[in-house]
């Protein structure tokens, strides 16, 4: 399923589309229940299959140009460190190519969140890590910012 | 040049870069040893020739002594240190107290780096961190000296003052990225960067033309890394172990061309060479020499390039510097 990182276009509208639908059962996301576990299994293996998702409970997909952050071995989330290698591969895992030299180039391809990757993201909150970032988006503790965390 | 807003942290750093002077820092190589003496050996043929001595931490993922123990010492003996912090190591609490920390040891200048991975150093079985990354990392440290709080909310009974910096790759891909990278870094809090050695001067100008259309130049000092090839073999062995490190193939031809006796002679020239083309650019703000294993070269490079004097009494001095138009 990875090959459908190749249509980022088309996975940001799936993402649109995905948010739009869920937002009328929003009142019945909550966690720590049924619907989490249920919601935890099918993102594990949806989103397993297509980014190869390690699950940190506060997706930013769309922010990253479809491509999963978390798979950077430094788990960077504000764009490439300065060790990319000239061939566009990682600095430490030289067989693959660099997460965010991906991302950059398919950002390029999204007119709807493309540009979002200049915003600065907070920290990953690392107690979310296992649950379900769709209910986490709808319950806002995916958009929770270390208290103290200056605008 | 950036322009003069209020004075952040008061540090040497700070004051020749807001009073528009061409800015010189060098980096120290940490000791593998728990003698002070050896971090002021190393510092005293750095000192007299810059504004700042940035103090790594354990760069390449190689355990030295650590930045913060070196930067207690620089400021023992009345030297600038600039503070290298990487994510590598340190989650976002042992960082925050390492920054309150230096900043009570008189460290104001910090360096905000994400770090190389464990794998690329001596002891590659360690767990690697990266709990924050460098721009999450300099906005937090942005917390603590502009929010006067902790990421947790927690009130500071007296805020770090510390001049923010961080690091930049305009060499390495996606390169039509690296200066809206370099935009993030200053929305975050960045005062001052200071980027990855620099062999490439057509690739350091056309970055530096996209800083200058976004308008960063006014906004961040940028201080260009240029250090001094040894010999040929040696730029061959940077270009491929040394994470981000870009070397022209012109560069390694023209090393290899000379004979072998003279090669750290011509890699010397060439980092002169360098820091005077680097000076040309508009928008750049002084350079950052990193002679790895090589300090004793740096004060001859400086000399060679006419950046000396550096220090005169009116900038030892506490006296604020008159205010750039």
């Amino acid at each position: 399923m990875r090959f459908l990182q190749n249509y980022p276009r088309f996975l940001e509208i799936a993402y649109d589309v995905t948010h739009n639908l869920l937002r009328p059962f929003r009142r019945w996301l909550t966690r720590g229940g049924r619907v989490e576990r249920f919601f935890v299994r099918v993102e594990k293996t949806s989103k397993g299959a297509i980014f190869n998702c390690r699950m940190c409970g506060q997706c930013v997909l769309h922010v990253t140009g479809m491509t999963c952050p978390m798979n950077c071995p430094k788990e960077m989330r504000n764009g490439p460190c300065g060790g990319v290698r000239p061939d566009g591969r990682c600095e430490i895992f030289p067989a693959k190519p660099c997460v965010w030299v991906q991302a950059w180039e398919r950002s390029q391809h999204m007119p709807l969140y493309g540009s979002q990757m200049l915003n600065v993201l907070p920290p990953v909150n690392r107690s979310l890590h296992r649950s379900s970032a769709w209910i986490n988006d709808f319950t806002g503790d995916a958009q929770k910012v270390p208290p103290g965390w200056l605008p | 040049m950036a322009a003069v807003t209020s004075i952040k942290a008061g540090s040497r750093l700070e004051r020749v870069l807001r009073s528009g002077r061409f800015a010189v820092t060098a980096e120290l190589n940490p000791p593998d040893s728990a003698d002070p003496q050896a971090v002021y050996d190393r510092a005293l043929v750095l000192a007299s020739v810059c504004d700042g001595i940035n103090a790594t931490d354990a760069s390449g993922a190689n355990v030295h002594m650590s930045s913060v123990g070196v930067c207690a010492l620089l400021t023992r003996a009345g030297y600038e240190p600039i503070l290298q912090v990487s994510c590598r190591d340190k989650n976002r609490i042992a960082i925050q107290g390492d920054l309150l920390g230096a900043a009570a040891m008189g460290v104001r200048n910090v360096l905000c780096l994400t770090g190389d991975g464990v794998q690329t150093g001596d002891q590659p079985e360690a767990k690697p961190v990266f709990d924050l990354d460098s721009i999450s990392l300099l906005q937090t440290a942005r917390t603590l000296r502009d929010g006067g709080r902790f990421l947790s909310g927690r009130k500071l009974d007296s805020p770090p003052k510390l001049f923010l910096g961080a690091a930049e790759n305009p060499f390495a891909p996606p390169h039509d990225f690296r200066p809206l990278r370099l935009g993030k870094k200053v929305q975050a809090g960045a005062d001052f960067i200071q980027t990855q050695y620099c062999f490439d001067i057509p690739r350091l100008q056309e970055f530096m033309r996209r800083v200058r259309d976004l308008g960063l130049h006014e906004k961040v000092f940028i201080l260009v890394g240029v250090g001094p090839l040894r010999s040929a073999k040696m730029a061959d062995w940077m270009r491929n172990h040394v994470p981000g490190v870009v070397i022209p193939d012109a560069i390694i031809d023209r090393l290899k061309g000379t004979p072998a006796s003279r090669q750290q002679a011509e890699g010397k020239k060439l980092c002169v060479e360098i820091i005077q083309q680097v000076r040309e650019i508009a928008g750049v703000s002084g350079v950052h020499v990193m002679a790895y294993r090589q300090e004793e070269l740096v004060a001859e490079i400086i000399e060679e390039a006419g950046l000396l004097p550096r220090r005169g009494r009116a900038e030892t001095s506490a006296a604020e510097p008159k205010p750039k138009e």
